[in-house]
């Protein structure tokens, strides 16, 4: 299904680009070019650490029109799984790994007046290439980019050498503050705003929005977010007539790709709702980590987002539609 | 061509208040008001301070809507002859407002559609729009084939005012158009057709 | 690949017929005796040489009449193509999709030759060379997606996908199967597909909406859509149904074989790189009953389906007038003999 090993590539090139900001960028092998993707789009790094399978999402933050190569650019986090270790530390010059094809779940809307992009730190990266295209494609835009200080943030000079007064910066080192209320009080009708960066700052963002009046509709926002880990437990998949042990690291959505099987998903962040799946039993408490069911349809025990959510106790037992 | 019973028609889920609007637009025709009255029954003080108004009173001339509406002490009320002098207003309107503003249109279908066209164009998503049906059930009708509108139609089938065809008016709807599907009906057998019902009252 | 392109018409005096060969690849719809809706959408992956499955994007004997036909129907009604402004990306997606896909399939018949956004583009059959920029409107005769579709097979409809759904903001569709790009425009998945009966029911619509959303790029899928007419006309839109209504009270026991046709929609479905849209293909493939009872198993199969069809299907289909004449003609060619399972001749 979606996120599944594509395409295999070799790291061409890295680079240290800010403080904890590594850039890649991954050549094809085996053919000369790599899809042509939408501004906005990630693809899957299938990751083999140790004999465990890594499968993270990363927005692709090089030109959509470039088919030679993509680039990707990682923040390294203390993550308990280890994703953006593993590409801080292993992903030399030469190694090779798969990539899925691209995917995007945070598109231009090209009916836009106005395109507000606003950026807290690595989140940056999708928007590197949606303004090559929104260029390109002559569409009006502007980019609020904030970072933690001029050495922790990447491409801004880069960034403002291009787009000139369309990039506006905010460094929390030199106390510059995103003036959010300002930016969302008097634009036009039309105007559309995407956010991206650390959830905290999207919900903060979001919220401003919305008390200034803005609908749902005009309001588009990615999230970065790795399954949490947890304790381990069993699943069962009813339909499947097999059971599956979850490892701590591992999501619900992992463990059935580690047994070999394929079970329909797309974000792998619990925001798009593909992977949703009927729950016939559980036994346990279900911790749901999803943005996509509504808050009655977690408390009902029916549905869980297995790319994300996993059960509270060590032991549990959780029996899917699947 | 000849089926019935499709169930894409367009449903209008009712006035509500968006409290957290930095402006409130709302479009008004006949029988609209009273949604409007009822809607001021529920909401919050300061609702309509930050709410302009645009009334066409239509079918219900007769009645003392206007009052009312100024009773409510809106930031403005103003009042027009026509349907088409409103969105002529409204496209003014549109053209500077900014973010924050949220648009309420209630009355007739047509008088709807029209209004949901003015904010297409200005940018807005339809989802956006919070709307409410009052007043006549009578459409507005598209001639598949002559691509004529019909105005205030109330029959099924009705004769297009175009092209003179006899049309069945199905439920299947148009956005962008603001109309219904008109479609000859009887293009089989001519002359073959039920006579006229009034159905969209 | 030799092939002949016909000169036939698809109105008016109808010189339309299929060779033997188009009979034998003919996409029949009905792999058992009885009808089914299903939504049947399987990867559209390289299928048997000679088939309408070979290649992405189908050429045929009739390529010529069918774009001829379609130029008539543009000149007429120049609203079959029309693409909201926001859509002018997959309109180009689109062209690289139709040319890469024709010049790889046909090289005998379409050259293309790319240097970065400079692009020559040779369509031999209808005499056509054009040197254009890839992404500048003004270096081509026409908008993009009119400009390849005038010369390539089949009706293409260009989804955007946003807020979770898809909207056909975008098309060209000159041989439908009865319905009009113009009322539809800009209309959502479950919308434009109100018409169909008893398929909302069962929540075919929304798994399908589902699926679709999550396709991707390089893995297209493909469908089949049947329905009936009466004479080899590919413009059956509703914009001219005041016109070719009629036709489907001249059927009588003697013309079945002549004058009613089965017709089949290949249907495609590819995943667009720069835009992100969905192009959705409408292929359509005539045959008439007297072609069509040539291969003794698709006599027998069409029978049985048109006499167990659903009643609302069939008047939405627009068969009700002439169905029972034609199960009648088809009748003779049944013998009750079992028929093996799946599409292909026997």
């Amino acid at each position: 299904m979606t996120g599944e090993a594509e395409f295999r590539v070799r790291v061409a090139e890295t680079e240290t680009v800010a403080e904890g900001i590594r850039r890649l960028r991954l050549v094809p092998l085996g053919r000369s070019a790599l899809p042509l993707f939408s501004g906005g789009a990630h693809v899957v790094l299938t990751m083999q650490d140790d004999g465990r399978v890594l499968r993270n999402p990363y927005s692709l933050m090089g030109s959509p029109f470039d088919a030679s190569s993509y680039q990707i650019s990682v923040l390294r986090t203390a993550d308990s799984r280890g994703g953006s270790i593993y590409v801080h530390n292993k992903l030399r010059d030469g190694s090779e790994l798969s990539i899925s094809a691209p995917v995007n779940l945070f598109p231009i809307d090209r009916r836009a007046r106005r395109h507000l992009l606003i950026a807290g730190g690595i989140g940056v990266t999708p928007f590197m290439a949606m303004m090559e295209q929104l260029e390109r494609e002559e569409l009006p835009f502007e980019l609020h980019y904030c970072m933690r200080s001029k050495t922790g943030g990447a491409y801004w000079s880069w960034l403002r050498d291009i787009y000139g007064r369309r990039v506006n910066t905010y460094f929390d080192d030199l106390q510059q503050k995103l003036p959010l209320r300002r930016l969302v009080e008097n634009q036009p009708l039309g105007t559309h705003l995407y956010v991206c960066g650390p959830s905290g700052m999207i919900d903060w963002v979001l919220n401003e929005a919305r008390d200034a009046g803005w609908p749902e509709e005009n309001l588009h926002f990615e999230r970065f977010s790795a399954p949490p880990a947890g304790a381990p437990f069993t699943v069962e998949l009813a339909k499947s007539r097999c059971t599956l042990n979850v490892e701590p690291t591992q999501s619900i959505l992992e463990a059935i790709e580690a047994a070999g099987l394929v079970a329909p998903c797309l974000c792998r962040g619990g925001a798009c709702g593909q992977c949703e799946s009927g729950i016939v039993s559980c036994d346990g408490t279900i911790e749901h980590n999803d943005h996509f069911l509504t808050d009655a349809e977690k408390a009902s025990g029916g549905k869980i987002m297995i790319c994300v959510s996993r059960l509270k106790n060590a032991g549990g037992r959780i029996v899917l539609d699947l | 061509m000849l089926s019935t019973g499709i169930i894409s028609r367009p449903v209008y889920p009712g006035l509500a208040a968006d409290l957290k609007a930095r402006h409130n637009l709302f479009i008004i025709e006949g029988e609209g008001a009273a949604a409007v009255l009822d809607l001021a029954a529920k909401t919050p003080a300061g609702f309509f301070e930050r709410s302009t108004l645009l009334y066409c009173p239509a079918g219900s001339a007769g009645k003392d809507y206007e009052k009312q509406l100024e009773g409510l002490k809106p930031k403005a009320l103003w009042t027009f002859p026509t349907p088409a002098t409103v969105m002529f207003r409204l496209k003014g309107v549109l053209q500077t407002a900014t973010m924050g503003t949220r648009l309420y249109i209630t009355g007739t279908e047509p008088f709807i559609g029209l209004a949901l066209k003015e904010a297409l164009e200005a940018g807005i998503d339809h989802k956006s729009l919070i709307t409410e049906h009052r007043g006549s059930a009578k459409r507005r009708v598209q001639c598949v084939h002559c691509k004529g509108f019909t105005e205030n139609v109330v029959t099924n089938p009705v004769t297009c005012n175009h092209c003179g065809l006899n049309l069945l008016v199905r439920d299947h709807y148009s956005r962008r158009l603001g109309a219904f599907q008109g479609v000859c009906i009887d293009a089989e057998v001519p002359g073959e057709a039920p006579a006229p019902e009034e159905i969209f009252r | 690949m030799g092939l002949i392109f016909k000169n036939e018409t698809f109105r008016d005096d109808f010189t339309f017929s299929n060779s033997p060969a188009a009979i034998k690849r003919f996409p029949f719809p009905f792999p058992e005796d009885r009808y089914m809706y299903t939504v049947n959408i399987e990867p559209h992956v390289p299928g048997p040489k000679g088939s309408v499955y070979e290649f992405p994007i189908d050429i045929d004997e009739h390529y010529l009449a069918d774009m001829r036909d379609r130029a008539l129907v543009l000149q007429e009604d120049p609203l079959r193509c029309q693409s909201l402004p926001h859509m002018l990306t997959a309109e180009w997606d689109l062209v690289e999709l139709l040319m890469t896909s024709l010049s790889e399939s046909y090289p005998e018949h379409f050259t293309l030759t790319r240097e970065g956004d400079n692009w020559h583009w040779i369509n031999r059959p209808m005499g056509i060379e054009q040197k254009f920029i890839f992404g500048d409107v003004a270096t081509l005769p026409y908008r993009p997606m009119e400009y390849i579709s005038r010369q390539c097979q089949g009706d293409f409809c260009l989804l955007d996908q946003r807020d979770g759904d898809l909207w056909m903001d975008a098309g060209i569709v000159s041989s439908q199967a009865d319905w009009s790009l113009d009322f539809d425009v800009g209309m959502s998945f479950k919308e434009w597909h109100a018409p169909v009966p008893m398929a909302h029911e069962v929540g075919v619509f929304d798994r399908a909406l589902k699926f679709l959303l999550n396709m991707q790029q390089g893995k297209p899928v493909r469908r089949l859509n049947w329905t009936m007419t009466i004479n080899p006309r590919l413009d059956t839109s509703p914009e001219n149904y005041h016109k070719w209504g009629k036709d489907r009270t001249t059927v009588t026991p003697e013309n079945v074989g002549d004058k009613v046709h089965l017709r089949v929609e290949l249907q495609g479905l590819w995943r667009l790189p720069r835009s992100n849209a969905l192009v959705f293909s409408i292929r359509a493939y005539l045959i008439k009953m007297e072609e069509l009872v040539t291969v003794p198993k698709w006599a027998r199969r069409l029978h049985r389906v048109l006499k167990t069809l659903p009643e609302p299907i069939a008047d939405y289909k627009g068969t009700t007038r002439y169905r029972q004449t034609t199960i009648d003609w088809l009748a003779k060619y049944d013998d009750g003999a079992p028929t093996s399972k799946g599409c292909w001749p026997d």
